[in-house]
């Protein structure tokens, strides 16, 4: 430790602060980026962290296969496939439930129990309560989320409509398993905890209520540590196949921890692209900041050079200035960041079911965000550092030769009548050191392009509400079936109080493949004039359902590199099992999942059946929605309803609060960008210039005409900045949308008005008031001190 | 001392300063650098003002030009008060009525010579052409030079001209001179004098070279914050005529 500081450091801490507003803004810069890179990084290694830790815990599975019922003998094959390491069967079904006071149908998803004892797999953390008595018929364990939006507690009974029948449920315990982190019901992309449960049952009462004696319809299993889930895959299928098995998946595919995956990567995506533009700017700054102190203080460099000091100890001194500042930057960074982080973990916790999900410091975050800020502020010093090592002491100490104005063609500008004095220098001083002015330039239009670039994600979710909502899915209500059957089913459906129009749809599971290339999905039959289900173009323009051939999504489509005309080898999991070439007959653009479309009488053909449906979808009078809602739990065979409007509300519902917490963190971090480089060029201009403005004092402008002079050239900047922010801003947004897209869902890039408008108008506001921080200190120029020396 | 020149037209009085104190304050120490004086200058005549350095000229002229406020005293410009006025006023009177030419020129690098001078046209009421304005300092052909491009003696006879351009009715001179050899010096003083024949402007010119005394109407010594000498040569000569 070094106990005198010495005479350079002691200069070095006084250039700090008299440049401590300057420093302090790029610092707040610099904190922004780092805290982004701290809160995303962060959440992102917790919500690993805590998953991996559940997972393991609890023991989730790493293969899941659905089956329409294959006898408990099949478990034992199962076991014998090679890696495989632990086999569990289950019975799994959707049911309906009355609530009392919900008039919306709610589901709850049943996950048979063993008859005795605990699961094996994907066990249940139990919050309160008990398991249910060995063999019970009526005792459940229900999910927390949905015991939570309902205030269940142990000890409270529901109805559920199981196998036609209502039965009373007795609620002894409240749980989550790492299954159902993220719960969605089928079809759904938000969590609606109140009309969506997980209920766990001892397996005894499912067998008999489903008819499933001796038999099971759903398995999860694990693997070897290291084993490839690809061969077991397949060897599953190969053993499922003759039973309605609809093709086994592994974790990458199973809803719930897909969605936890994809809001991993969007961490990710974040923490590497935003903060990045973060420091990109307080380099600059940084940059222009350092030659301007270099620049004043070129004598005193020849000065110090002259006694004796080495270029090194030259360059090192003022790279410590920028060291100095970014420390302080980043430390100021972590605090924020863990701010951001707590708050971001509050909002996980909310959709995210797992528990322990608390925030922790994640030091792999703090160390490469500190390297990241500090590596790029001494990339930003580093050429006016050396620049003044450079300077040989004579040169250093004779003064700066004089600027040389050319004028170039902007003398043709220049020329003109109508400019008066004060803004032709505004516009010579704007060209005079281009650098400069691409560097606010950038500046200003990083700040727009930010706030663009991460606000246009709730124009982009307005667009995805109107897309599932409206233009494509313009039903009232969905409903599924518990099995395929005789679309006479929607005759009797359309005869229900409320509906006014009923069209049949069939799900399947299929695999799809196309050379070296497989996708497991499920291939949905619309009715050939649909209008309750509805395709859409690239180009935003409905398209009718190809009589011939599949309809694929954008998203299968590059999945599988093919294209209209291509043909796919599609083999059905269901049924006899047909395997078909069919041609790619249209490309839709959708926004959930990766689905494909067929005409359902042709499907129906493919795969030798009479008309068959899997489900409905309704359109329904508004004014007997009611009636519908309670007639429609009544009738048999009807294992989920969903609701448009219920989604609707609690889409809504589920968004709102994020919305303005994110609103509210991205327009305070892009107008922080906007006034630090403001404030700093305002501040540089100030100093170089403070003579020449006082000089116009005395000559007698007044105070506002100076400050016109002084930001003048700040005010065109933004000017042209910010539509070139809003341009960068779709850019980036068109960058994130893209690096953010997974299977689920893919954000839809719009950009409304309003958005770019919002955006200007914060950076134009930040701006001004930074701005007049300096114009402040206009007034107290020293009109006689700049007469009495040479410049 | 009583420092006016005798009139018999009293509307011939165009600034009164009375009683003029100053004094800076730093820290602990004190500096009076003015100790009660009474200076007035008439319409059109051509005042200048020696001393030795410290004595206090400098300070004296930036409150007769409104750059500084006296701590004691009144100033009256065409009869107005000026003691009690507030920046906006002080600034208001720079702008209609007072020149300036410092010893550094402080001409602004971003503007050619004429827009240096137009700067100034642009917020008077009666100015001149800027390239008339040019012209009188001798410099009508290089208009468009920048000040990087002009000699030292050229960038103060533009300094001049951005001066007179808006037809002051006071110009207040500190050392136009001072940084000038004596054949430039000359040059700009011609040119001053040929403003103060021509247009009849009012002005004060502060400078160590007591030959330039010569062709001052009145010649005005400051000693530690006072004036303390007052003498009118017999003859005014030209610029050309004095002894550098
Ligand atoms: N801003 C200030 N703060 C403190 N003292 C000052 C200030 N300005 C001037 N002085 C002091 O007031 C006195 C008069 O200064 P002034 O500049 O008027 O002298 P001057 O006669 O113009 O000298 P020179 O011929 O060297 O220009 C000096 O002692 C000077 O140190
Ligand atoms: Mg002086």
């Amino acid at each position: 430790m070094v106990s005198r500081l010495s005479p350079l450091d002691i200069k070095l801490l006084r250039d700090l602060w008299h440049m401590r507003g300057q420093a302090i803004a790029v610092g707040i810069i610099v904190a922004c980026g780092v805290a982004i890179m701290v809160m995303a990084l962060g959440t992102l290694s917790t919500l690993r962290a805590s998953s991996d830790a559940y997972y393991e815990r609890y023991r989730f599975a790493d293969v899941f296969a659905s089956v329409r019922r294959a006898p408990e003998s099949l478990s034992t094959r199962l076991r014998e496939i090679d890696g495989v390491q632990t086999v569990e069967t289950r019975i799994v079904r959707l049911v309906i439930l009355r609530l009392e006071g919900v008039t919306e149908p709610a589901n709850a998803q049943i996950v048979s129990l063993p008859d005795e004892g605990e699961s094996t797999l994907n066990r249940i953390v139990l919050f309160s309560g008990r398991y249910p008595e060995a063999r019970s018929p009526d005792e459940i364990i229900i999910s927390d989320a949905f015991a939570e939006a309902n205030a269940l507690v142990p000890g409270d009974t529901l109805e559920a409509v199981i196998n036609g029948r209502l039965r009373t449920l007795n609620v002894v315990g409240i749980g989550d398993s790492p299954e159902f982190i993220y719960a969605l019901s089928p079809g759904s992309v938000m969590p609606e905890d109140h009309l969506f449960g997980i209920f766990w049952m001892r397996r005894r009462a499912l067998e008999a209520a489903f008819d499933l004696d001796g038999a099971f319809n759903n398995v999860t299993l694990t693997v070897a540590p290291g084993t490839e889930t690809a061969p077991v895959i397949e060897q599953v299928d190969d053993v499922l196949s003759p039973y309605g098995g609809t093709g086994a998946y592994d974790r990458t595919d199973q809803p719930s921890n897909a969605f936890v995956d994809s809001e991993m990567n969007q961490l990710k995506t974040m923490a590497r692209i935003i903060p990045a533009v973060f420091l990109l700017v307080s380099a600059i700054l940084i940059h222009s900041i350092l030659n301007r102190l270099i620049q004043t203080e070129r004598q005193q460099i020849g000065l110090i050079k002259a006694f004796g000091y080495s270029r090194w100890e030259i360059t090192w001194h003022y790279l410590k200035f920028a060291i100095a500042i970014t420390t302080g930057g980043v430390l100021a960074g972590f605090a924020f960041g863990f701010m951001l982080q707590d708050m971001i973990t509050h909002l996980y916790a909310e959709t995210f079911r797992i528990p322990d999900l608390t925030w922790r410091v994640d030091g792999f975050a703090l160390v490469i965000s500190s390297f990241a800020a500090l590596g790029s502020a001494i990339a930003g010093a580093m050429s006016a550092a050396l620049g003044a090592a450079r300077l040989s002491p004579a040169e250093a100490m004779s003064p700066a030769p004089p600027v040389n104005y050319h004028q170039g063609w902007l003398r043709y500008i220049l020329q003109m009548r109508w400019l008066d004095e004060p803004t032709r220098l505004i516009l010579r001083h704007t060209f005079r050191f281009p650098a400069r002015t691409a560097a606010n330039l950038f500046g200003i239009a990083a700040a727009v392009m930010l706030l663009v670039g991460t606000l246009f994600t709730f124009d982009a979710m307005d667009t995805m509400l109107d897309r599932m909502f409206f233009r494509t899915n313009s039903h009232d209500a969905a409903v599924t079936f518990f099995e395929a059957r005789n679309d006479t089913a929607i005759g009797e459906l359309a005869r229900l109080p409320g509906v006014l129009m009923a069209e049949g749809v069939r799900d399947v599971p299929a695999r799809v493949v196309s050379a070296n290339r497989s996708e497991r999905i499920s291939i949905t039959g619309l009715p050939p004039d649909s209008s309750l289900r509805r395709l859409l173009s690239a180009d935003d323009r409905y398209i009718d359902m190809p009589e011939t051939g599949l309809a694929l999504s954008a998203q299968l489509a590059d999945m599988l590199d093919v294209t209209t005309g291509d043909m796919v080898t599609t083999h059905i999991l269901d049924g006899t099992r047909p395997v078909a070439e069919l041609p790619v007959t249209a490309i839709v653009d959708e926004i959930i999942g990766t689905p494909a479309f067929m005409d359902l009488a042709a499907l129906n053909a493919l795969m030798d059946q009479a008309p068959t449906v899997s489900g409905a979808y309704l359109r329904l009078d508004p004014q007997h929605q009611a009636d519908f809602e309670e007639s429609v739990i009544e009738r048999p065979g009807i294992s989920g309803v969903s609701l448009r409007s219920a989604i609707i509300a609690s889409f809504e519902e589920t968004l709102q609060e994020t919305i303005y917490i994110m609103m509210g963190i991205y327009a305070v971090i892009g107008g922080a960008i906007a006034a630090g480089v403001v404030y700093n060029a305002a501040r540089i201009s100030l100093t170089e210039r403070g003579r020449e403005l006082a000089s116009l004092r005395v000559l007698g402008f007044t105070n506002n005409e100076v400050g016109y002079i002084l930001l003048g050239e700040l005010a065109l900047v933004a000017l042209v900045g910010i539509p070139i922010g809003c341009i960068g801003g779709i850019a980036l947004a068109h960058l994130i949308a893209t690096a953010m897209a997974t299977e689920l869902y893919r954000i839809p890039v719009t950009v409304n008005a309003t958005t770019l408008g919002f955006a200007a108008g914060i950076v134009l506001v930040s701006s001004t008031v930074a701005a007049l921080f300096v114009v402040r200190r206009v007034r107290s120029l020293d009109l006689i001190a700049v007469l009495k020396t040479r410049e | 001392m009583d420092t006016s020149a005798p009139s018999d037209k009293p509307s011939d009085v165009l600034l009164v300063g009375k009683g003029l104190e100053r004094t800076f304050v730093t820290g602990e120490v004190s500096v009076r650098a003015l100790r009660g004086v009474d200076v007035t200058l008439q319409r059109g005549e051509l005042v200048v003002l020696l001393g030795q350095s410290g004595s206090g000229k400098s300070t004296l002229l930036n409150i007769l030009g409104g750059l500084d406020r006296a701590t004691a005293g009144t100033l009256q410009f065409e009869g107005k008060d000026l003691t009690h006025a507030n920046d906006a006023e002080l600034t208001r009177y720079r702008r209609r009525s007072v020149g300036f030419v410092f010893q550094f020129y402080n001409l602004v690098a971003g503007l050619t010579a004429r827009e240096n001078v137009s700067l100034v046209t642009e917020i008077a009421d009666h100015p001149m052409k800027p390239d008339e304005a040019l012209e009188m300092v001798d410099l009508g052909e290089r208009v468009k030079h920048f000040p990087a491009q002009l000699s030292g003696g050229e960038q103060q006879r533009v300094a001049v001209a951005r001066a007179i351009a808006k037809r002051p009715q006071i110009l207040f001179c500190d050392e136009p001179t001072g940084a000038l050899d004596s054949k430039t010096g000359i040059r700009v003083l011609e040119a001053l004098d040929r403003v103060n024949r021509e247009l009849s402007t009012t002005m004060l010119i502060i400078t160590h070279n007591v030959g330039i005394g010569e062709i001052a109407d009145r010649v005005l010594r400051m000693q530690d914050g006072r004036i303390i000498e007052e003498t009118r040569p017999n003859r005014r000569l030209k610029p050309a005529e004095i002894s550098w």
